[in-house]
């Protein structure tokens, strides 16, 4: 018959939380641990850009960041926006979910809005910095050349046309590529302090080494002259050549060119497609591509070829041009063999044609190299080492005169990898052989595991993603995009910008999306605050080892391994 | 140029949280001030499902009532995990009392609240199914009929795993447990028998019935929710995974649940007074083989001898509760009312 | 305030004025006429605030106590019979969990075969459950000792049973000094859980408790109820003070002190064994008898003390324990060990068999003459049970005893066999 506050019953009660004295972390046979993989994308881009780092700052309506992060990469963000064929979203695995993000447009947006602010890079202290000639303003070379200024060197770039960007300028239609874009992201290079020789011819790399005392020399003088395709031609038939035709489109020194009323493009690739674009917007009537074999072998890309068919471009396919007459052609008839080689059938056809534009490949000049110590060249590219380098000493090479495949997307990452390779050479350091896309991806040093493994899509828990189509890009009318050199694709506004980048489902990258803090039956995850390394840890003293949290990680950046013993 | 309307889906918003949402808008098993109203040190089996269910449940309602809660526990895998002498992992009120009365004890507490004039605190009932479907049933229906102010919440792992797996009411057809042995002609449990409580719950006409799964969180936290927003008998039927009952990886508790749900064999749906009146769509429709085949309770319907009979049995099973519920119908209008419509 | 009061209403009163918030009840005879009347007065708003709660069954009554108790709240049920076998399961629980519940308990067999009528069949059988068990002889300690229960309860922290018969008690209409509310609220004080469920002070109450513990558990289960032992007498005698009469207690002497015979028993019969006592003593005997009135915990200091100058004790039982005989007299001979006193045990009463002064006096005339063994079943129908024996002999597929008896008292038809 006391008063006051009575004691609890022994044992039968308990005061709450005490099971916090039970370590369970003892019942573990394995261990859950983040980590960061690689990204398809990333691996997928050929200029090496950390596309789901740079998508983390997108999502978050991080613009500036997320384009910082690009041009850690990419000096071109807004060009390649436009122009690349975006091997990441090839590679994307939402694509296997419902469609691939739209990493294209969104870069493109970045870019965009890059150039709307005025964002710069820093020019950076040249202190100790050498002296470095770039041969060629191509994609490759204005790459080597953003990334050596970058990295404190003296670079002069030289060009034999009468402005920068190579292929950018002369071989893509503006309706692809406005200029003023092109000539924006030129301009913050040159911001940096690359000098620029336009309108200069270098016909001999060595001579032009030793005068000037350049210190190294990247050549990326690209793939201008015409493969050679002979067709038997009468006098009056008008044979133009397509890289020409571009030119000339671009150039307008010499008078618009004139071709006539209708116009066959020979070739399948993407020149043939933009000639025959340009073509019709140069007023022809009729624009007809003639390719020997059929759709699924034609080495255009396929958004190229739809935007040419939905402009009214004609392809005549398994077709070869055997001679041109004035205002006609003759042509054969071509079947597949069992390996997609194309083989003349006999049965012969007329095509009416005011002109013919050939695009059937384009080959370097390589006139420059003769007699030049140590370089080898083979079919008519020339071999460099894993930093870019010749056989001759301090000569690099990149871009399409290099072994790889020809897109200004490829040339972008010869050319950063030329400049870390030229720096690293001019500080004595080995040859990195091993510098994969990879292994570029880990130099930024996000974070503490080296990004290794690449994320398949089954290792991805998708049921946490939404459904979510890609956004669309509008495009122009196709009636009104034809007649003019307007710009046919247009770009995302922030609103599908932002949407679109939020549908990065951040393979192998933490997104922060708290899963495995709610899933852990153990609540053995703990929130970082203000987040380490990662936005989370294990409370080891707890976790059982279950793998629930990383069975239910979206984006399979968790791994379970064997418990220490 | 020509406008085209297109609809957009934010994204990641099945995960517990996104540090793109607001935090009001993340589930609270992302919030790092969580209660954890069963914490760290319980020793219920790795990757246990009615761990995860229980503390996403009392999480849920911790913050629907401010903290102020009170719970009852049957007998059972969560009442023996939790609370084993000298430590308790709850930081809730709670008591235990017996195998088949938690919901009567509920019905006690909430009796005693009322008289003391306390209308704040609220109480939460909870069992497995053994302690909910069978031994307590009659408990549970007096306290739905009588409408007594109790949220009764059923985690159902579909046996009496505490005991060492023995069929309950909740055990589906063709289960191996240790009293429904994978052997005869019709190994594991009978078919045509069985009960659905929350059916049965349903026909009590009370305000508020629910299932839900452990696989969807944020559905399962915004029906507690919605449970403690109203007064009366509410009864909340959970799903969840028995790794070791189940026979199934620790590391797929979350992932069975979810497949239990997107096949059809565990429908997901919300009733009020005696209807029906929302399902859960299933998003991916999968065949149950994808689910039956990761869980050794089903081993015999795969080996020695591959039961397609069965299996088809199982399948024709889960397609009636999608005809019977709708679980794909409208699925896109539903998906469409929650994008954001934004001018291109 | 004097009335002329049916029992069951007069303990209605009595447990309305104790208080009670919350009252679980599930109809059983003969105890209905508590409830019954308590559900009047929650509804009618006199007993307020109080939450009464029509259960689905026993074993619900008894969790809808242990939930409300827990809570903090005073609770109170009443059950018999078939009930309380219902609810066991949970007074072993309500009890383990130390929860100061009252229970009125309208003594009544159990079956099979099924009785409603009075014995002690069913609250003998819960003896075990960890329950203080009060047996109360008449409607005014009925009364006296409900008011007591919930203060004893509430002081040790565990569950009581107010044991009275079943409608020989429950269902008679007599004289009762009811309580005035104002002598309860001052003679019962507040209740101040020794635990409770408070979100503002979190507990885990009912833990499982293995090896490691369980036997301390246990233990201090009985070190609570021997405290009892002297709180019992110390309730009686506070009771005593503000009330004016004695009721309660662990045992209640009558004429016993130089008695050579002594009648044990519990409950209402204590009040024709006195008659018979009074008859007998009158004609010079040295009878007396002694009222166990707290069963459980078992008094067996007192018991022991009141029948330590006895030479022969009869412990009249209305309860069997099948296959050895006598319940309270098993405890009788534990507490006379080592004393001289021959115990004997008589079965009385069982399933509402009236025990008649005759029966008693025809009782105590054999054990003054030395005729009575150790276990005596008074009244019992020895030509019946013999023919059944007999029966039962010669096949060993003669039936269910029950109902062959009937036939051969002629209450069944003879049907083929």
């Amino acid at each position: 018959m006391s008063s006051g506050t009575p004691a609890p019953p022994f044992a039968i009660t308990l005061d709450v939380g005490s099971s916090r004295a039970n370590l369970t972390g003892s019942w573990r046979t394995e261990r859950p641990q983040y980590v960061r993989l690689t990204a398809p994308c990333g691996a997928g881009c050929p200029a090496a850009e950390d596309v789901q780092q740079w998508l983390y700052h997108a999502e978050e309506g991080g613009y500036e960041a997320a384009w910082r992060k690009i041009m850690e990469r990419n000096p071109f963000p807004a060009v390649s926006g436009r122009i690349c064929y975006h091997p990441c979203e090839t590679a994307c695995n939402r694509a296997q979910l419902d469609e691939a993000v739209g990493i294209n447009s969104i870069e493109r947006f970045l870019g965009d809005q890059a150039l709307a602010a005025g964002w710069q890079i820093e020019r950076p202290a040249r202190d100790g910095g050498r002296r470095v000639l770039v041969i060629g303003a191509g994609p490759s070379g204005l790459s080597a050349a953003y990334h050596l200024a970058l990295l404190g060197h003296h670079v002069t770039v030289r060009d034999m046309a009468p402005a920068a960007g190579g292929m950018m300028r002369y071989g893509i239609p503006k309706y692809r590529l406005p200029r003023e874009i092109l000539d924006a992201e030129i301009a913050r290079i040159a911001a940096l302090g690359a000098e620029f020789q336009l309108g200069a011819h270098v016909s001999d790399v060595v001579a032009e080494r030793a005068a000037g005392s350049y210190d190294a020399v990247f050549l990326a003088v690209g793939a201008t002259l015409p493969q050679r395709t002979y067709i038997p031609a009468g006098s009056a038939a008008k044979i133009v050549d397509a890289i020409a035709l571009l030119r000339d489109a671009e150039d307008g020194s010499a008078g618009p060119p004139l071709l006539g009323r209708r116009v066959a493009v020979y070739g399948g690739g993407n020149t043939a497609m933009d000639a025959a674009r340009t073509a019709k917007r140069l007023g022809a009537e009729e624009s007809i591509i003639v390719y020997r074999r059929d759709r699924s072998h034609m080495p255009a890309h396929e958004s190229e070829l739809m935007e040419a068919l939905a402009e009214g471009i004609q392809v005549k396919w398994l077709t070869t041009i055997t001679a041109a007459d004035a205002g006609e052609l003759t042509v054969e008839r071509m079947e597949l063999d069992e390996h997609g080689r194309p083989q003349p059938t006999g049965e012969f056809e007329k095509l009416g044609a005011d002109a013919v534009v050939l695009a059937t490949g384009q080959v370097s000049d390589l006139s420059l190299l003769e007699g030049v110590a140590g370089i080898e060249t083979e079919d008519n590219v020339v071999k460099v080492d894993g930093n870019m380098m010749t056989g001759h000493a301090g000569i690099f090479a990149g871009g399409d005169m290099v072994p790889a495949e020809r897109t200004a997307t490829v040339a972008i990452g010869h050319g950063r990898r030329a400049a870390h390779g030229i720096d690293r050479w001019l500080r004595g350091e080995p040859a990195d052989e091993g510098w994969g896309l990879a292994d570029s991806a880990s130099a930024t040093g996000v974070g503490p595991a080296p990004m290794t493994a690449q994320v398949p899509f089954e290792r991805l828990n998708t049921w946490y993603y939404s459904d979510a189509p890609k956004t669309v890009r509008a495009e122009l009318d196709a009636v009104r995009r034809s007649s003019t050199f307007d710009e046919v694709v247009l770009g995302l506004d922030e609103s599908n910008a932002l949407f679109e980048a939020r549908r990065c489902m951040s393979c192998g990258n933490c997104l922060a999306c708290d899963n495995c803090y709610g899933v852990c039956p153990d609540n053995a995850v703990v929130k970082l605050d203000p987040p380490g390394a990662y936005a989370y840890a294990f409370d080891l003293d707890y976790c059982k080892g279950c793998g629930v949290c990383a069975a239910e990680c979206p984006c399979g950046a968790i791994e379970m391994v064997p418990e220490p013993i | 140029m020509s406008a085209t309307r297109l609809k957009y889906f934010q994204t990641g918003s099945f995960a517990a949280g996104n540090r793109l949402v607001e935090p009001d808008q993340r589930a609270v098993q992302s919030d790092p001030q969580r209660a954890n109203a069963i914490t760290c040190g319980h020793r219920a089996c790795q990757g246990c499902g009615e761990a995860l269910g229980a503390r996403y449940a009392l999480d849920a309602a911790l913050r629907a009532t401010d903290g102020d809660l009170i719970a009852t526990n049957a007998t059972g895998c969560l009442e023996v995990f939790s609370t084993p002498y000298p430590e308790s992992s709850w930081q809730v009120p709670w008591i235990h009392s017996l195998f088949g009365n938690a919901a009567a004890v509920a019905t006690g507490v909430a009796a005693a609240l009322k008289a003391k004039g306390n209308t704040h605190t609220r109480v939460v009932g909870q069992g497995g199914d053994g302690g909910t479907v069978d031994i307590g049933f009659a408990c549970l229906s007096g306290m739905f009929e009588r409408g007594d102010d109790v949220l009764y919440i059923c985690y159902d792992n579909e046996a009496y795993m505490n005991t060492g797996v023995q069929r309950s009411a909740a055990t589906p057809p063709a289960a191996y447990t240790t009293t429904t042995q994978a052997v005869g002609d019709q190994p594991g449990a009978a078919w045509g028998q069985g009960k659905d409580a929350a059916l049965i719950a349903l026909a009590h006409e009370i305000p508020y019935v629910a299932t839900a799964t452990i696989a969807d969180l944020r559905d399962l936290e915004r029906k507690v929710h919605t449970a403690m927003e109203i007064r009366g008998a509410r009864y909340i039927h959970v799903l969840v995974t028995c790794p070791l009952g189940w026979g199934a990886a620790s590391a797929d508790s979350i992932k069975l649940a979810r497949l239990a749900m997107e096949t059809g064999i565990f429908p997901v749906w919300e009733g009020e007074h005696g209807d029906v009146v929302s399902v859960t769509k299933i998003r991916h429709r999968t065949p149950v083989e994808e689910y039956l085949k990761l869980q050794t309770r089903f081993r015999h319907l795969f080996a020695p001898v591959r039961r397609d009979d069965v299996i088809a049995r199982i399948q024709a099973r889960a397609d009636r509760n999608i005809a019977r519920f709708g679980l794909l119908e409208a699925l896109d209008e539903d998906q469409l009312d929650e994008a954001v419509e934004v001018d291109v | 305030m004097l009335e002329q009061i049916e029992g069951s209403q007069a303990v209605a009163r009595a447990v309305a004025a104790c208080r009670p918030e919350v009252i679980c009840a599930y109809p059983i005879s003969p105890q209905t006429h508590i409830v019954e009347a308590l559900s009047r007065q929650v509804k009618s708003g006199a007993l307020a605030p109080c939450e009464f709660v029509n259960v689905e069954s026993e074993y619900a009554a008894m969790s809808v106590a242990i939930g409300a108790s827990a809570t903090g709240a005073r609770a109170y049920t009443a059950t018999a019979s078939q009930g309380l076998l219902y609810m066991t399961e949970a007074l072993y629980n309500a009890s383990g969990l130390g929860l100061p519940i009252v229970m009125t308990v309208a003594n009544r067999a159990i079956g099979a075969p099924i009785n409603i009528w009075n014995d002690h069949s069913d609250s003998m059988s819960q003896r075990d459950s960890g329950w203080i068990q009060l047996y109360v002889e008449s409607n005014q300690e009925a009364v006296d000792v409900h008011l007591q229960a919930f203060r004893l309860a509430e002081a040790v922290s565990l569950p009581v049973m107010v044991c009275m018969d079943g409608f020989i008690l429950t269902h008679a209409v007599e004289r009762v000094e009811l309580p005035e509310q104002e002598q309860v609220d001052q003679f019962l004080p507040t209740f101040v859980p020794r635990q409770q469920l408070d979100p503002e002070h979190p507990l885990t109450i009912g833990a499982m408790v293995g090896p490691e513990a369980f036997t301390e558990v246990r233990y201090l289960a009985h070190y609570k109820q021997m405290q009892a032992l002297d709180l019992i007498p110390e309730v009686a005698g506070l009771f005593e003070q503000r009330f004016g009469r004695s009721s309660g207690g662990l045992v209640r002497r009558y004429r016993s002190d130089d008695a050579e015979t002594i009648i044990v028993a519990l409950g209402s019969v204590l009040g024709t064994i006195e008659d018979v006592v009074d008859e007998l003593r009158a004609t010079g005997e040295r009878i007396g008898a002694v009222a166990i009135r707290t069963f459980r915990p078992w008094p067996a200091a007192e018991v022991r003390s009141a029948l330590a100058g006895a030479g022969r004790v009869i412990v009249l039982e209305k309860a069997l324990s099948v296959g050895i005989g006598g319940i309270v007299s098993q405890n009788v001979q534990g507490a006379l060990a080592g004393l001289p006193a021959s115990v004997h045990t008589a079965i009385a009463g069982l399933g509402g068999r009236p025990i008649t002064k005759a029966s008693l006096r025809q009782l105590f005339a054999a054990a003054r003459a030395g005729r009575l063994g150790e276990l005596t079943f008074v009244d019992l129908n020895h030509q019946l049970v013999d023919a059944e024996i007999q029966r039962m002999l010669s096949d060993r597929r003669s039936g269910p005893h029950a109902e062959n008896m009937l036939r051969d008292v002629g209450v069944v038809g003879a049907g083929p066999v």
